[in-house]
């Protein structure tokens, strides 16, 4: 994320400062728009965290009823059943995607007349709205009109891709996959594009080959794009929704209700929301651990520009 | 120089190709075809008839308004999230002292937050400050949410302006507020136009927070139009499919009249 990499110049630019004050902003600058987040994003945060504790049907006034919504998650199967189940999606997006975007990226990095022109069509997923592929998928994957009546060869033989489990979780990951592909594609095409060309035509000249090339040179380069790349694809899984709304609706019967489905199931369909502001708390510490788990495997903290030394 | 073709792209892009592809058609087919075509052939045969039926059963649902008021929410996101993020950028990168490095730690963190984990609180608020089922219940968790990557991008393109630059600035007693307007701003264009972009596109996507925060039609963005036609139309798939590809159009249209700047726009998103 440009974030992971601004980080960093943070540190480097600080010491060279000038200790000139004329023209520098105070602090005060900053306070409208951390009020605004503070309200909208840090608040709510608090506010989870504290509902977690209390019994509240929405219309009386939340009642504090100390650790009995988590006695009760830690005993309940659906959240067990959920965490799996957002895992897979979450660790099967990331295997069908980051592949195919690294090398549809690389691929459209190229200059060629022919590449510009498809990388256009390539882009056109990126246009719908989540809301909008799903729908549009539900009634393609419609097992009497959709494409499995006219393509079964393609679906193994089950028409009835929604029907089970195992196919309702291939299809979420595909029609996932579909819509954001292009996007991170996107990024590795503008990271591939500064790869600098002098790298190629030296190795070039050693004789490495073009997947040499590929494993060699443009791979490690694109380790910053990968580490922002992931990143958006671990919190878009952690948080997927809509598409599980729309597509399965959570099932068969719950076999595809994510942790955010499952909460939002319990909070507005069911109207326990100190129940579900304990599963809610429990997301946010999953995606919280994960960012930090993955800027620590990443080593992000002593993340270097990949331009260095050129 | 000269390289061998690259078959192994050539047949890789051109499955890709048939994956895009293919669905885009059946939907484009399904929505200006007549229904009936639709439930006999399904939605790969040849187009024989072009209908706009679909397009008017849409339309006289009132599909239109929904999309109108997903273009305002759009718009005042932008707004908000330029509003508030580009003077928190200009302290952050040029201001001094610990409150400054503390307001970016603070919107790193925000990175994490997913808006799913914190809807609940953020339903009380909003139906605390009377917002609730108006636009602005929408747009302005929408803002705040879009904030993080917002700072992240413009403060990362404030700091590749040379301290030069401010420095003869200073020296010729320029105000803040002056610094900002007339060359931070200009020089950081193409940082503020990215994080623009993603907050619109962010605003655009959205569907939980309209979801939760509005219930009457006259809030009812375009995502929520399509989850509800969903059942509403659940005999008139080419209907269905011809929302869709309508809820496409105001971005379509951008797309080819700005294609360079929306696509440059997302690349940004990916950092140096």
């Amino acid at each position: 994320m440009v974030s992971l990499t601004s980080a960093r110049t943070v540190r480097a630019a600080a010491p060279s400062r000038p200790p000139l004050k004329t023209g520098r902003p105070g602090a005060g600058w900053a306070i409208p728009g951390l009020v605004f987040f503070g309200v909208f994003a840090l608040l709510p945060m608090a506010g989870v965290v504290y509902l977690s504790l209390t019994s509240w049907d929405g219309i009386t006034a939340p009642q504090f009823i100390g650790w009995h919504n988590w006695s009760r998650f830690l005993g309940d199967h659906q959240i067990v059943q959920s965490t799996i189940v957002t895992a897979i999606l979450l660790l099967g997006n990331i295997a069908v995607q980051a592949p195919i975007s690294i090398l549809l990226g690389v691929w459209a990095a190229g200059k060629q007349r022919n590449r510009a022109v498809l990388t256009a069509i390539f882009f056109l997923p990126l246009l719908l709205s989540t809301a909008a592929t799903s729908v549009m998928w539900r009634q393609l994957l419609d097992p009497n009109f959709g494409l499995p009546s006219k393509m079964s060869w393609l679906f193994f033989g089950d028409q009835n891709m929604l029907g089970t489990q195992a196919g309702s979780i291939v299809c979420l990951i595909a029609v996932t996959s579909w819509q954001f592909v292009p996007f991170h594609s996107l990024l590795y095409q503008g990271a591939a594009r500064n790869v600098p060309e002098t790298l190629y035509q030296a190795a070039a000249l050693d004789g490495a080959g073009r997947a040499r090339q590929f494993f060699s040179i443009t791979l490690p380069l694109l380790r910053n794009t990968i580490v922002t790349s992931t990143t958006f694809m671990v919190v878009g899984g952690l948080t997927a929704f809509d598409v599980v709304l729309l597509l399965t609706n959570g099932g068969p019967g719950t076999d595809t209700s994510t942790l955010p489905f499952t909460m939002y199931q319990t909070a507005f369909v069911t109207y326990d929301y100190g129940y579900a502001a304990a599963v809610a708390t429990f997301l946010l510490l999953l995606a919280t651990g994960a960012s930090l788990l993955l800027v620590r495997l990443t080593g992000y903290t002593k993340m270097t520009s990949t331009q260095e030394g050129l | 120089m000269k390289q061998r073709p690259n078959y192994f792209a050539g047949l890789a892009t051109f499955i890709w190709l048939l994956i895009i592809g293919v669905p885009l058609y059946a939907l484009i087919n399904t929505a200006i075809g007549p229904q009936d075509a639709y439930s006999q052939n399904g939605p790969l045969t040849l187009p024989t008839h072009f209908t706009l039926s679909n397009v008017t059963t849409v339309i006289q649902s009132g599909f239109l308004g929904y999309i109108w008021n997903t273009i305002l929410v759009s718009t005042a996101t932008v707004v908000l999230v330029l509003a508030f993020s580009i003077p928190i950028s200009f302290a952050v990168v040029r201001g001094s002292g610990w409150i400054t490095r503390g307001v970016f730690r603070v919107f790193l963190l925000g990175l994490a937050i997913p808006a799913q984990a914190v809807i609940i609180p953020l339903f009380l608020i909003i139906n605390q400050l009377g917002l609730y089922d108006t636009l602005w219940g929408v747009i302005l968790p929408t803002a705040a949410f879009s904030m993080p990557v917002s700072v992240l991008v413009i403060s990362g393109g404030m700091r590749e302006i040379s301290s030069e630059l401010y420095e003869a600035m200073a020296l010729d007693g320029a105000r803040p507020a002056r610094v900002l307007t007339t060359m931070v701003i200009p020089l950081s264009r193409s940082s503020i136009s990215t994080a623009g972009v993603f907050a619109a596109l962010q605003a655009w996507n959205g569907f939980l927070f309209p979801l939760i925060m509005t219930q009457s039609n006259s809030t009812k963005v375009a995502t929520l139009g399509l989850y509800n036609f969903v059942s509403t139309y659940s005999a008139n798939i080419p209907a269905l499919l011809a929302a869709v590809l309508m809820s496409a159009v105001p971005i379509l249209v951008v797309y080819l009249f700005a294609r360079r700047a929306l696509v440059a726009g997302l690349m940004g998103a990916g950092g140096k």
